[in-house]
Formats: C-alpha cells, sequence, structure tokens
C-alpha cells in the first residue's frame, strides 16, 4: 500500500508547510498591529502534522479542523485571505464576522465541519458524518484533530467509543504537543503514550513522529485507506511540540528551556528541506520559486482581507434560523441504490444476531454495529510501528529516509520529565 | 384526564381515527421514515427494543439497522453523531430514553448544534424528542421539565405538545423543519390520552398557539399535560360562572406572541399553568411580554400556578405537593377573577 510519493506531491508537502507557516508569521504581524480582534493561536513547529495528515485526504472526504490546524485547512483549499479576514472579524470572512479563528467551515464544497471551542465535540460530530456518508454508499472518510489536553474530555471517549462500535471510516489524530495551556501532559493523562487510548475501544492506533511530515502522510494515508475500506476507526498519535504559548498573549515561560531547545533543533520545515535535498527534490532555486510564489500570494491575499469592511451592526440580528427554501440546500447525495434502505429490502427481524457470540472468537463485524464480549484487542497498528521511532519493526522506505530518526518516545518522556520539575 | 375532543387546532372532525399520544408519535416517526429515505432514528434502544416506551416499536423491523440506530448510553455523541448526518443531508431524529437526561448532551445541543447556523450557516435539521414530566412517581432524574433550559438557546426550537394530534403533526413539521428541534412528549399522556388523527399526511406549523377553550373572564396559558388540568380547572370555574380562555402554547420556542396577547386584551388577566418549576419558567416570560405589550390592557397581577421550585420527589405524596393540578389552578383563578 506505501508507495513512494511523485516529486510534485514531495513538493506539495513542502509548499503547504511553508504556505502554513508563512500564514500564521503574516498573522502575528496582523495581531501585533491590532488588526486581531481576538485571539491568536500558533501551530509554529506542528505543521508537519496538518498538511501530512490532511494531504492524505481525498477531495470527496471530510475533515473538521481544530485551532492549531490551518495547514489542514489550506490543504482542504481554504484561501489564505479567508483565515485572515476570520481572525480580523471581517465582512467577506466565511462567517461575515461572527465567529473568528478557525471555527468557520464550508458543508457543500470542501466538506470542512467548523470547531467550536469545545475540545472533542467534533469527534462525534465526525463519526456522524462518517456513518452518514457510508449510509449514503460515499466512501468517505472522515477526520478530525485533537489535542492531548481535549483528550480528557468526556465527549472524546463517547465520541471515540461509538465510532468504533459503528466501524466508521473515521480517522482521528491526536496531536500531542505535550501542553494544554500550562499543564503539561503528564500533569493530565497517566498514559506514556496517548495512542493507548484507543486500546479502550478496541480499535487500532499508531504513534507517528509528528515533525516528520512524510511519515506522518504516509500514515495517515495507511490509515485513511484503510478507514475507507471498511475497517473502523484509527487512532493516530503525532508527537510533537507546541512552540508558542497557548495564545499569543502567554510567554509560556512555564516551558522548560531544555525542552523547547530540543524541538526547536527539531523544526519540521527544516528537516525536511534537508530531506528534499538529500534527494535531490529541492533546490535553492526552486525553493526561490516557492518563497516568491507565497510571498506573491499572501501580499494579495492579506490586502484583500484588509480591505474588507467590518460587518454592519445590524447583522447581528441574522441568520440564528435557517428560514426560506433556499436556506437549506443540502441534499443527501446518494450513491447506492435507495431501494437498499427502505421497505421491503430493509426489513430485518428485530432480534441482535451476535455472530461467533460465546465461541470466543471474533465476530469479524460481518453483523450489524456490535462487539459484544469479543471485543479484539488493540494489537495492531497502522503500517509500520518504527514510523514512529517508537517500535521495533523495521522502517518503511519513504519513512526510513527522513532525516533524523531521534527516539521520539525517549525525547518525549525526558521533556516530560523535565516539566515535572 | 378530560377527553381531547376536537382532532385539528380549530377542533375540526376528521376522518381519522382515535389514537393514543404515543401512538401519534410513532405514527409520525414511521410515515416520515417512509416518506422520505434521509430520516434515520437513532437513540439507546431504539432498535430491537422499540424503545423504552415502545415508541419506535416496529421500525426496526421495517427500515433496518442502518436507519434504526441502537447507541451506547452517550448522548452526547448521539446528539454529535445527528449533527453530523444531518450536515451530510439526512434528517436524524434523536431519541433521548428519558428527556432528563438531555442535558448530558447539553453541550452538543446548545453550543454546537444551536450556533452552527448562526456562525457558519450550517442547518442542522434534526430531531430530538424524548419522554419528559411528572406524575408517574419516577422520581428525581425521570420526570425532569427541562424545557426552559433550551428555551433560552438561540437557534433551537423547542416544542411540547398536548393532543395526539398535535403530537403527530408537530413532529412531522419538527423532522421537516431546517432547524434543530426539541420536541419534548409527556410521558403521563403517552397512554393515558387519545385523539382523533387524519388518515391523510398533515403538519401541524411550529410557533402557533392554539386556543383550546374560549372564555372571557381570563386566560389560562399552559401546555403539555398540565393543558389538561387547566381545562378541568376551566370547567370547574365554568360552574361558578367564571368562564375562562385556555391557551395551549405546544411550542415554546419561538412563543406565539400575538395568540397571547390576543386573549389577554380581551380578558384583561393572565394565569400561567406550568408542570416546569416557578423561577425561570415560561410564565416569567409571558409575564413580560405582557408587561411590555400589554401593560394597560391588564386588570390584575399576572398569576403562576406552577411546580415547586425544587428537584422532582419520588414519594407520590410529595410529587403531589410538588405539580399543580385542578384545585391549586381553580383557587388561583377564583382569586384572579376577583380583580
Amino acid at each position: 500500500m506505501k508507495k513512494e510519493l511523485t516529486r510534485q506531491q514531495y513538493l506539495d508537502l513542502y509548499y503547504y508547510m511553508r504556505l502554513n507557516r508563512a500564514v500564521e508569521d503574516m498573522m502575528v504581524k496582523l495581531f501585533r498591529q491590532n488588526k486581531i480582534v481576538g485571539g491568536l493561536y500558533s501551530s509554529l513547529g506542528q505543521e508537519a502534522i496538518s498538511v501530512g495528515t490532511a494531504y492524505a485526504l481525498e477531495k470527496k472526504d471530510w475533515l473538521a479542523p481544530m485551532i492549531r490546524n490551518i495547514g489542514a485547512l489550506l490543504v482542504k483549499g481554504v484561501r489564505p485571505r479567508d483565515v485572515f479576514m476570520q481572525h480580523m472579524a471581517k465582512y467577506d470572512s466565511p462567517t461575515k464576522g461572527k465567529d473568528g479563528t478557525s471555527h468557520f467551515g464550508d458543508l457543500e464544497d470542501l466538506h470542512i465541519v467548523s470547531p467550536i471551542s469545545m475540545l472533542g465535540d467534533l469527534i462525534p460530530v465526525m463519526t456522524g458524518v462518517a456513518m452518514a456518508g457510508r449510509y449514503l454508499g460515499q466512501k468517505i472518510v472522515a477526520m478530525t484533530w485533537i489535542g492531548d489536553g481535549g483528550s480528557s474530555t468526556g465527549v472524546f471517549h463517547e465520541g471515540l467509543n461509538f465510532a468504533a462500535a459503528q466501524k466508521a471510516p473515521f480517522v482521528l489524530i491526536l496531536e500531542n504537543n505535550l501542553w494544554a495551556y500550562s499543564t503539561p501532559v503528564r500533569k493530565q493523562v497517566p498514559l506514556e503514550n496517548l495512542a493507548d487510548r484507543a486500546k479502550a475501544y478496541g480499535i487500532d492506533s499508531c504513534i507517528v513522529d509528528g515533525n516528520d511530515v512524510v511519515a506522518v502522510y504516509s500514515t495517515a494515508k495507511e490509515a485513511v485507506e484503510r478507514a475507507r475500506a471498511g475497517e473502523g476507526p484509527i487512532l493516530i498519535e503525532a508527537k510533537s511540540f507546541r512552540r508558542m504559548g497557548h495564545a499569543q498573549h502567554d510567554p509560556a515561560e512555564y516551558v522548560p528551556k531544555e525542552m523547547r531547545a530540543y524541538w526547536e533543533a527539531r523544526d519540521p520545515i527544516a528537516l525536511y528541506e534537508k530531506f528534499l535535498s538529500s534527494q535531490k527534490l529541492l533546490d535553492a532555486k526552486s525553493k526561490k520559486e516557492i518563497e516568491e510564489k507565497i510571498d506573491t500570494l499572501l501580499v494579495a491575499e492579506r490586502e484583500f482581507a484588509e480591505n474588507s469592511p467590518m460587518p454592519p451592526p445590524e447583522l447581528a440580528e441574522t441568520g440564528v434560523y435557517c428560514t426560506g427554501d433556499d436556506c437549506h440546500k443540502i441534499r443527501a447525495k446518494w450513491e447506492r441504490p435507495i431501494a437498499e434502505v427502505t421497505p421491503p429490502r430493509s426489513s430485518v427481524k428485530a432480534v441482535w444476531t451476535v455472530a461467533g457470540f460465546g465461541s470466543g472468537k471474533s465476530s469479524g463485524g460481518a453483523n450489524a454495529p456490535i462487539h459484544f464480549g469479543d471485543t479484539r484487542p488493540a494489537e495492531h497498528t497502522v503500517g509500520n510501528d518504527a514510523k514512529s521511532a517508537n517500535g521495533g519493526k523495521p522502517s518503511a522506505k519513504i519513512p526510513a529516509k527522513v532525516a533524523p530518526k531521534k527516539a521520539v518516545k525517549a525525547a518525549s518522556a525526558s521533556a516530560s520529565r523535565k516539566a515535572r520539575r | 384526564m378530560p377527553k381531547t375532543n376536537g382532532a385539528g387546532p380549530n377542533g375540526s372532525a376528521s376522518n381519522g381515527t382515535q389514537v393514543t399520544f404515543l401512538e401519534a408519535i410513532k405514527q409520525a416517526m414511521f410515515e416520515e421514515m417512509e416518506r422520505d429515505p434521509a430520516v434515520v432514528l437513532i437513540g439507546e434502544d431504539v432498535g430491537v427494543y422499540g424503545g423504552a416506551f415502545k415508541t419506535s416499536e416496529g421500525l426496526l423491523e421495517r427500515f433496518g439497522w442502518e436507519r434504526v440506530i441502537d447507541t451506547p448510553i452517550s448522548e452526547s455523541a448521539i446528539i454529535g453523531a445527528a449533527c453530523g448526518m444531518s450536515y451530510c443531508g439526512l434528517r436524524p431524529i434523536c431519541e433521548m430514553q428519558f428527556i432528563d437526561f438531555i442535558v448530558c448532551a447539553f453541550n452538543q445541543i446548545t453550543n454546537f448544534v444551536a450556533k452552527g447556523h448562526y456562525l457558519w450557516n450550517a442547518p442542522a435539521p434534526m430531531v430530538v424528542r424524548g419522554p419528559s414530566g411528572g406524575g408517574v412517581h419516577g422520581g428525581p432524574f425521570h420526570s425532569a421539565n427541562p424545557e426552559m433550559y433550551f428555551v433560552h438557546t438561540p437557534g433551537l426550537k423547542v416544542i411540547y405538545p398536548s393532543t395526539p394530534y398535535d403530537a403527530k403533526g408537530l413532529l412531522k413539521a419538527a423532522v421537516r423543519d431546517n432547524n434543530p428541534v426539541l420536541f419534548f412528549e409527556h410521558k403521563f399522556l403517552y397512554r393515558r390520552i387519545k385523539g382523533e388523527v387524519p388518515a391523510d399526511d398533515y403538519t401541524v406549523p411550529i410557533g402557533k398557539a392554539v386556543v383550546r377553550r374560549e372564555g372571557k373572564h381570563l386566560t389560562i396559558i399552559s401546555y403539555a399535560a398540565m393543558m389538561h388540568t387547566s381545562l378541568e380547572a376551566a370547567e370547574a370555574l365554568a360552574k361558578e360562572g367564571i368562564e375562562a380562555e385556555v391557551i395551549d402554547l405546544r411550542t415554546l420556542l419561538p412563543l406565539d406572541e400575538e395568540t397571547i396577547l390576543n386573549s389577554v386584551k380581551k380578558t384583561n388577566k393572565c394565569l400561567v399553568v406550568h408542570e416546569d418549576t416557578r423561577t425561570g419558567g415560561i410564565a416569567g416570560e409571558v409575564a413580560a411580554i405582557l408587561f411590555e405589550k400589554a401593560f394597560h390592557d391588564l386588570d390584575g397581577p399576572l398569576v403562576r400556578v406552577t411546580s415547586l421550585d425544587t428537584p422532582v420527589p419520588y414519594a407520590p405524596t410529595l410529587e403531589e405537593h410538588f405539580l399543580p393540578n385542578a384545585k391549586k389552578i381553580f383557587s388561583a383563578a377564583k382569586e384572579l377573577a376577583r380583580y
């Protein structure tokens, strides 16, 4: 299933990581100029996760970003101007100034569900998207992200359990950046690896170096394909580090210097550049071209955003309810015969049938969405453990090429030890 | 329990049959699922078991596992998943096994579902329904009337019907509505009342109250089970020469101000009866509307007959003391009529 990426794909990953960072750099400038109305949250150092995972999705697939997944939005096709205008509360922003940050979506074209500030809520929502896609025969995959912090919410567990019980085509990226605001992960969760959360739901999980974009991509790609094939949800823990504070106001002085230094030396873009040049995929000239392309784009996008007006005050009164015939345009797009879900073909006997029940063997999931007394232990991992530098198996070809393979696990463990002091 | 005579909002007769409140709800779900394959039912024990109160009995047999979805005990997952389904063009009906448990999904409903259209133009056409209310000695966690938590949430619609005709027509309207609709089913009514429902497809408009009994001396505003109690009290008042007009709100959000104002401008006195607890109940909102828009028409104070400001107690003696009843309404109305 793993195949070499094309040169264009390698360069796409590079482009989107650079774009991700450039968009956020520009927003820091806008923030300092008081042009951003609310808070500004940074994904500095985590770009490989947003970009690598979203790049594994197809156009028809659905995603729901969290606050630090601007990169995923860009990959899915969101214009930088929309990101700028959201933060600047402009009238032309996707929410017309009604909400900020990455809190916007696009149901019809890009298939993006907006996050809200309450963490974990997207997990059952995207489970529902995945179930609806399956019901309609669309063969889509739904993906969302959660942080180490958000993985302790109740709805994370309700949602993931339900997704697992339903074998929904759903991929959850658990972005472990070691900090939930000021609280280190070790103070939140008594687990070495947050991927172990998956064991409780009998689903597969794996760990990946979140600063290695090719490893992130190929892990996500395999997870997406397996979810699409009906194998059920998969949890990917991407280990990384939040280089900025919780938001711009937070200098993050609680982060130990050594920890910061360690991760700054593992900048995902710098690592990837090293890999690309070692593979002769990127030379100085094409790097410069990409930089210029991004610069030109962002100057224009920023100008558009700055020229957009603030929303008229009376807009605040509108849109609470969906009224009128053309307000709701979403129609179920059937890609299977409707007759399969309507009588008489839908008719069943209303009894639970649990294949293999009592035999001590796995049901194989052939019957209705139940795992009764035969839940499979989560011993399988997506693809190859070695991608994560955390397992013992030999590494896959592509990830093996990817530059520094320092033990992420050891690093995060020692970092957390430091954090405990 | 008095019978509901007229089927339609105007009491018009039809060629339908007499069905229980519960049967009306089951019919509404069945017919909507027949009509539109985008309609699915999701909840705890709604499939094989047919729902704790048997409101979904037979639906699994007819529509299958993909459309009648048994879930784990995870109200947030039920609401969240339904919301995601609605984004893909489905029209899910969520069942809360008892409406008391809806608060387990409070965040999903009030923050995710309710705000989506306002914030990012994402309508969530879905229904959340379940058995509510007391009088059946269900105790503090199986008797609640949590409607007002949600009436305070812009973006939701809140329905609380009192007759089989309205239950069926409003539930069908809720399924077809493009907004999230909460649909409260008073469990005391499930098998205790019967009413006529038409054989043909029909809906009852959301947001419209109805005058159940005409009168001129005072207006009694109520909904759900207390509507029947109010009618009972109105009959007793009539024997004393007090003709009470009884309004059934049916929808709490949006509230039908027009019907309320028209009645009170005629009777000049208003009594609000609800089974919900007193503080923060819909009576307060009705009072505010009257003070803002009919102050000069009022000949007496606005009077509330409500449950006590306590949890719903378990013992029959305690619960009966907790709840409003026809006698309490009668006394309060008589007092009000003196003004």
